[in-house]
């Protein structure tokens, strides 16, 4: 049997293996665009008079788990914060930290995801960075990527546009990723269990610019899960927000790590899930055009803009009413 | 997960509730609102994360008793635990303890000095830890009730079948049964039924509840944490107290049979013996816990290593011995959600997660 091929520290060194490293893995996946002939920067165009720009950095453990791997979250979670601002995303930055000793198939499965990811969703690679660490200095694979999108016209997204009336729709069922990666890490193995739900919303916030207008803010429920968005919109302010536990979706496999775990589904992140408020003569058609598009097959309308200021309540299914608090310590660390 | 559906029927939900509400207006005329003490912190939370308050009537006043184990786990446990951590021992420990405050810190910070914590979700973490590191020495946090006590020391009888000799215990469990004597024998209470836990009783067994019936006695209810258990259970307690009567009726059947887990209470016997143990807040109750045998001392932690468990200092202000007693609800501290919250907590009953006062934080503030 031929020995594993592994990132050694000479790959990060700037000599021969470096350049073997990204010509082989690199260029030959992202090479055709502004990476072409490796500058030290991408010049690329934009449409508008604003672009919407972030970053993200990614350190999930495991580096593989049901649904996905570091790769395409890196290009979603990336992905999905420009969409949400209302951005349709164009450009990305790939930087990689790699530890001696890594696989170099486990780097070409991350990197095909990470191209077959940004292929789906509508964005070129346009710079990077590749870092090699000694062992023990990082865990695997650390990724950090940037991105640029162009503003869409017709969004203007606030919490603070938030209305009495105004409705909140949620894309599918939330929690997957987070309960994929714990039960990936703490090795409960359930048939049928979660899959990683990441996957880029961008679409989701096309179909939604219809009605533009009338859409008052988004976000993608990460960390912190739908609980710590719902809070995060109603802090401060003079409105608040009712959900019923009937109408939130979640999958068969996130009920039952949840159960198993006492985990709160509300606190679990998703990584390919959009949550949004817009206005009550919106919601109907939105949610509609979102249950025809594969991504949003699992869409709910879970509830409303209330005026009890800076709450957010539970209609339980007992139709008893609760408290959504924010999840407090260390829930789940390192998910993303 | 259809199997749960069946126990979280709104249909069968709203049933109830009338059920409840028309036997509440059954019950003899009385000046004092009617108590029941749900003995079990999943209880506590359960009640509180389905709203269960929300829907009984205002004559119904649902008590948090002493049923959460790190709730009433004493300060001074923290404290040997963090000695042990200190002295370079790996101890081994569900979340739930990290941040309960002993007298002077907690195990969350010690661990961020560089401590060696583990936090696991099973017992057999603490086993395999001992396995994997043979030149160390590894402690288990060994507290709760019945329910977990079987667990916790079947590590032990695992160690001693595979030759394991670096692993021990810090025990602090805690018995059901003689807490619920104490609390019904105190004056300050008015309890006027138990709403009985759902897997310590799958433990001990329903007829556990026995002394506390009949003559002079409260109904006494085993019921699941499933919200349409928690319903069916307290229309249970309803129908008794219209009918004047105190007797024993187990309604989750499907988990508890009237004499327990023979098995689970043999790996008992075998290990561990009744103890007089101190309950924070509440004090010491005589053969209230269990402790390791002295023929087992090689795995009992305080022998092991040379440490005794002394009773801690709690914070003066802090109310959680009157929460766990029940005299007190938590917004009645005057700590409750302004210096004491979940991310900076005084009392157990704010660190646990089946804490009364994290359960109020939390859910209805």
């Amino acid at each position: 049997m031929a020995d594993i091929e592994r990132i050694l520290l000479a790959h990060g060194g700037g000599g021969q293996l470096s350049r073997e490293l990204i010509d082989r893995e690199i260029v030959s996946r992202f090479g055709a665009g502004p990476l072409k002939g490796l500058p030290d920067g991408a010049t690329v165009p934009v449409e508008g008079p604003e672009v919407v720009f972030t970053t993200d950095s990614f350190v999930v453990q495991p580096i593989e788990f049901p649904g996905g791997n570091i790769g395409d979250l890196a290009v979603h979670g990336t992905v999905n914060d420009l969409a949400v601002c209302g951005a349709t995303p164009r450009w990305l930055s790939l930087a990689l930290i790699l530890e001696e000793g890594l696989e170099l198939d486990l780097l070409r499965r991350v990197l095909d995801s990470i191209k077959t990811a940004a292929d789906d969703s509508g964005v070129v690679v346009a710079t990077g960075d590749t870092k090699v660490v000694a062992r023990g200095q990082c865990d695997g694979l650390f990724i950090n990527t940037a991105g640029i999108g162009d503003r869409l016209p017709g969004f203007e997204l606030s919490p603070s546009n938030l209305q009495e009336g105004d409705h909140v729709l949620v894309s599918g069922p939330i929690a997957d990723h987070g309960f994929a990666v714990l039960a990936a890490r703490e090795s409960i193995h359930i048939q049928n269990g979660p899959q990683s739900d990441s996957a880029p919303v961008h679409r989701l916030v096309q179909a939604a610019s219809a009605h533009a207008g009338d859409v008052r803010f988004m976000r993608d429920p990460t960390r912190g899960g739908l609980a710590s968005v719902l809070n995060e919109m109603v802090e401060g302010a003079e409105i608040g927000i009712q959900i019923q536990e009937v109408d939130i979706p979640l999958s068969s496999g996130a009920r039952a790590v949840s159960e198993l775990l006492g985990l709160d589904p509300l606190h679990v992140a998703s990584e390919g899930r959009m949550l949004m408020v817009c206005s009550a003569d919106a919601a109907p058609e939105t949610l509609q055009a979102w249950q025809a598009m594969p991504e949003g097959t699992g869409a709910k309308d879970i509830g409303t803009v209330t005026t009890e200021a800076g709450r957010v309540v539970l209609e339980t299914l007992m139709g008893g009413h609760r408290l959504v608090d924010v999840p407090r310590g260390e829930l789940l660390p390192r998910i993303c | 997960m259809k199997y749960i559906d069946g126990f979280r029927n709104p249909g069968a939900a709203a049933a109830l509730r009338e059920d409840i509400h028309s036997l509440t207006a059954q019950l003899p005329p009385s000046d004092r609102t009617t108590n029941v003490m749900e003995v079990c912190g999943s209880h506590t939370m359960a009640i509180a994360r389905y709203g269960i308050r929300d829907i009984l009537p205002e004559q119904i006043n649902l008590i948090s008793g002493p049923g959460c184990p790190v709730c009433v786990t004493d300060a001074g446990y923290i404290d040997a635990a963090i000695e042990l951590a200190r002295r370079g021992i790996t101890v081994v420990t569900f979340g739930d303890m990290l941040n309960v405050p002993g007298s002077d810190t907690s195990l969350a910070a010690v661990r961020s000095e560089g401590c060696p914590i583990e936090v696991c979700y099973s017992p057999l973490r603490a086993l395999e830890l001992a396995q994997e590191m043979p030149d160390r020495e590894v402690v288990f946090l060994a507290i709760g009730f019945e329910t977990t006590v079987a667990p916790s020391v079947a590590i032990i009888e695992q160690a001693i079948a595979q030759g394991v000799e670096n692993l021990s215990i810090l025990v602090a469990f805690k018995l059901v049964p003689p807490a619920l004597a104490a609390l019904g024998s105190d004056p300050e209470l008015q309890i006027d039924a138990f709403l009985c836990p759902a897997h310590v009783s799958a433990i001990i067994g329903a007829d556990a509840y026995t002394p506390f019936t009949g003559e002079g006695g409260v109904p006494c209810i085993v019921a699941g944490f499933e919200p349409l258990d928690i319903l069916l259970g307290l229309k249970g307690i309803l129908a008794q107290l219209v009918d004047g009567v105190a007797e024993v009726d187990n309604q989750y059947s499907r988990v508890v049979t009237a004499k327990g887990n023979a098995r689970a209470q043999a790996l008992m016997d075998k290990y561990l013996e009744p103890d007089d143990v101190s309950w924070r807040g509440i004090g010491v109750i005589p053969k209230s816990g269990l402790a390791l045998k002295a023929e087992w001392a090689h795995y009992d932690a305080e022998t092991r290593h040379d440490i005794t468990v002394q009773i801690g200092t709690m914070n003066p202000a802090c109310r959680c011995g009157d929460v766990i007693k029940g005299i007190s609800r938590p917004m009645d501290c005057p700590m409750f959600g302004t210096t004491c919250t979940p991310n900076n907590p005084f009392g157990p009953c704010m660190v646990s997660s089946e804490g009364s006062c994290a359960a109020y934080y939390k859910y209805s503030r």
